[in-house]
């Protein structure tokens, strides 16, 4: 179990306690100040390079952990792979040792393979790795930044703020995670995050849709989407992630959406307090009706919002700081 | 706090080991309302000033100082708290700082303002806090008040408004609230 991320690669929530939670959150909170200033930036990483290694396509990942990196003073260095190497055929641990020859601090990898970032953490491990999405099995700070929205909500709605919240609002909090479970690292990493915070958490999906090992997650199955509606204080759609082939667990996506989509009808049987969020990028009308993508109960813009602080809050204890006495 | 009892500074730091009492919280009080009408002598009666209590010791000694501005002039005093963690020089030599909050909500161009810290050192947080002043704008002045000076300046910063000169031995350590200064050490509890 990790404590704190502190001077640590991030690579999975799995392990990563509910201090250590709380910390990048609380850590957040401070760089969301800062990005309401004039002047966005602040020295922390001056100095340092962080290279942003993307194999996957990404809008909103990529850009956020850059303006995040930027933010602190860091350098990045940016591999477009489209147009590098990797194109000629150089493998994963050639394209990093070249990159840690330009000296770096840090790497930012989004890889199609699981577990290529713990990979890539082996071969240079003098250098902090964070995953930004490997294949199928986590994307840390997605997880995060979904559970940073929720209790900047929740303390917003209190009248409270999220430092002076702590952890305390996710006792209990009921989390209804929706949709293409079995490819999703985002469900990964968010139920890492809720469950380590103390929510209760469930899921819906089709079958076909459910990973094998379900029965192993710390997660309580729900077969019908509708029965669940009114259990929920948060509900988290999933992207149905066509370019895995999830297209082909599902009849027909009309079928999908009739089941387990988030259509007007089943939007407003939720609480009006009910928080819908989804990690983008939307399928318009499969996984959410368009309408309800844009009530103000749909929180999905500030998930994006969020991403900066986050990663701004996870590059800043992982690269910055000296390793030695952090307990 | 009676001798050798101790006490946490600052928070979640080193335990703070009190070898004895300086200052009670009295004169805490008595140098913190001459430090105030010091303030408002130089200052011509306070137009444009923005006090900056540094996280976390210099927050009490800051609200104290802009309520006792406030009770001599009248006017309310713009009160603020900044903290430096981003901008320390040895934050490659050190494990991260907790952050805690920063509250500017205003441009300070043309303000006169007092940055207000609880023990003046090494100087090396009064220079971060400069730098970092620097992004909220062009302050027509900016001035230091700290409630001790102990000395063992590494930079060449001075404080305008001073509670009380302790000279010092690098293996001491000061721990100065509103109820009082102590001098002790620090170390593992």
């Amino acid at each position: 179990m990790i404590d704190s991320i502190r001077s640590q690669n991030l690579l999975t929530l799995n392990d990563v306690s509910r201090e250590a939670i709380v910390e990048v959150l609380d850590t957040a909170e401070s760089f969301v100040e800062v990005n309401r200033r004039t002047i966005k930036k602040v020295p922390a990483l001056k100095g340092r390079v962080v290279a942003s290694l993307f194999f996957e396509e990404s809008t909103r990942t990529r850009l956020s952990f850059e303006t995040a990196a930027k933010r602190l003073s860091a350098d990045v260095l940016s591999l477009a792979v489209a147009s590098s190497s990797v194109k000629k055929g150089e493998s994963l641990r050639d394209t990093i040792a070249t990159i840690d020859a330009l000296g770096i601090d840090a790497v930012v990898l989004r890889h199609q393979s699981s577990g290529a970032a713990l990979q890539v953490s082996r071969y240079v491990p003098h250098v902090r790795v964070i995953n930004a999405g490997d294949g199928l099995h986590q994307h840390p700070t997605q997880g995060l930044l979904d559970a940073f929205t929720v209790r900047q909500v929740l303390s917003e709605r209190a009248g409270t703020s999220g430092l002076e919240s702590g952890a305390q609002l996710f006792d209990g909090l009921r989390v209804l995670i929706v949709g293409d479970i079995r490819h999703s690292r985002v469900a990964r990493s968010d139920i890492a995050a809720y469950s380590a915070l103390g929510c209760d958490v469930h899921v819906a999906a089709p079958g076909t849709l459910l990973p094998a090992d379900i029965e192993n997650w710390p997660v309580r199955v729900v077969e019908d989407f509708d029965q669940a509606l009114e259990w929920a204080d948060v509900v988290a759609l999933l992207r149905l992630q066509r370019e895995r082939g999830s297209g082909s667990f599902v009849p027909s996506l009309a079928e999908f959406t009739r089941t387990f989509g988030l259509t007007l009808e089943r939007a407003r049987r939720l609480r009006p307090t009910t928080i819908i969020m989804h990690p983008g990028p939307m399928n318009r009308g499969v996984e959410i009706d368009s309408r309800v993508a844009d009530l103000p109960s749909a929180v999905i813009e500030r998930q994006v919002a969020n991403g900066v602080p986050i990663r701004m809050a996870v590059l800043y204890l992982t690269v910055a700081g000296s390793s030695e006495g952090v307990p | 706090m009676s001798s050798g009892e101790l006490r946490q500074t600052p928070p979640g730091g080193l335990a703070f080991f009190a070898k004895s009492q300086l200052l009670t919280g009295e004169e805490v009080e008595r140098a913190l309302k001459r430090m105030a009408h010091e303030i408002v002598e130089r200052n011509h009666g306070l137009p444009r000033l923005s006090v900056i209590g540094l996280q976390t010791g210099g927050v009490a000694f800051a609200t104290r100082i802009a309520e006792l501005l406030h009770d001599i002039v009248g006017d309310d005093v713009s009160l603020s708290l900044l903290d430096v963690s981003f901008y320390r020089d040895d934050l490659n030599r050190n494990p991260v700082p907790k952050s805690t909050a920063t509250t500017i909500d205003h441009d300070l161009t043309d303000q006169t303002v007092i940055v207000v810290d609880d023990v003046l050192f090494t100087g090396r947080t009064i220079r971060a806090a400069l730098n970092a002043l620097s992004d909220w704008g062009r302050p027509r002045s900016v001035q230091l008040a700290v409630m001790v000076d102990r000395g063992h300046r590494e930079l060449p910063i001075r404080p305008d408004y001073v509670g009380k000169n302790l000279p010092t031995s690098l293996d001491e350590a000061i721990l100065a609230t509103l109820e009082g200064v102590w001098i002790g050490t620090k170390g593992e509890s």
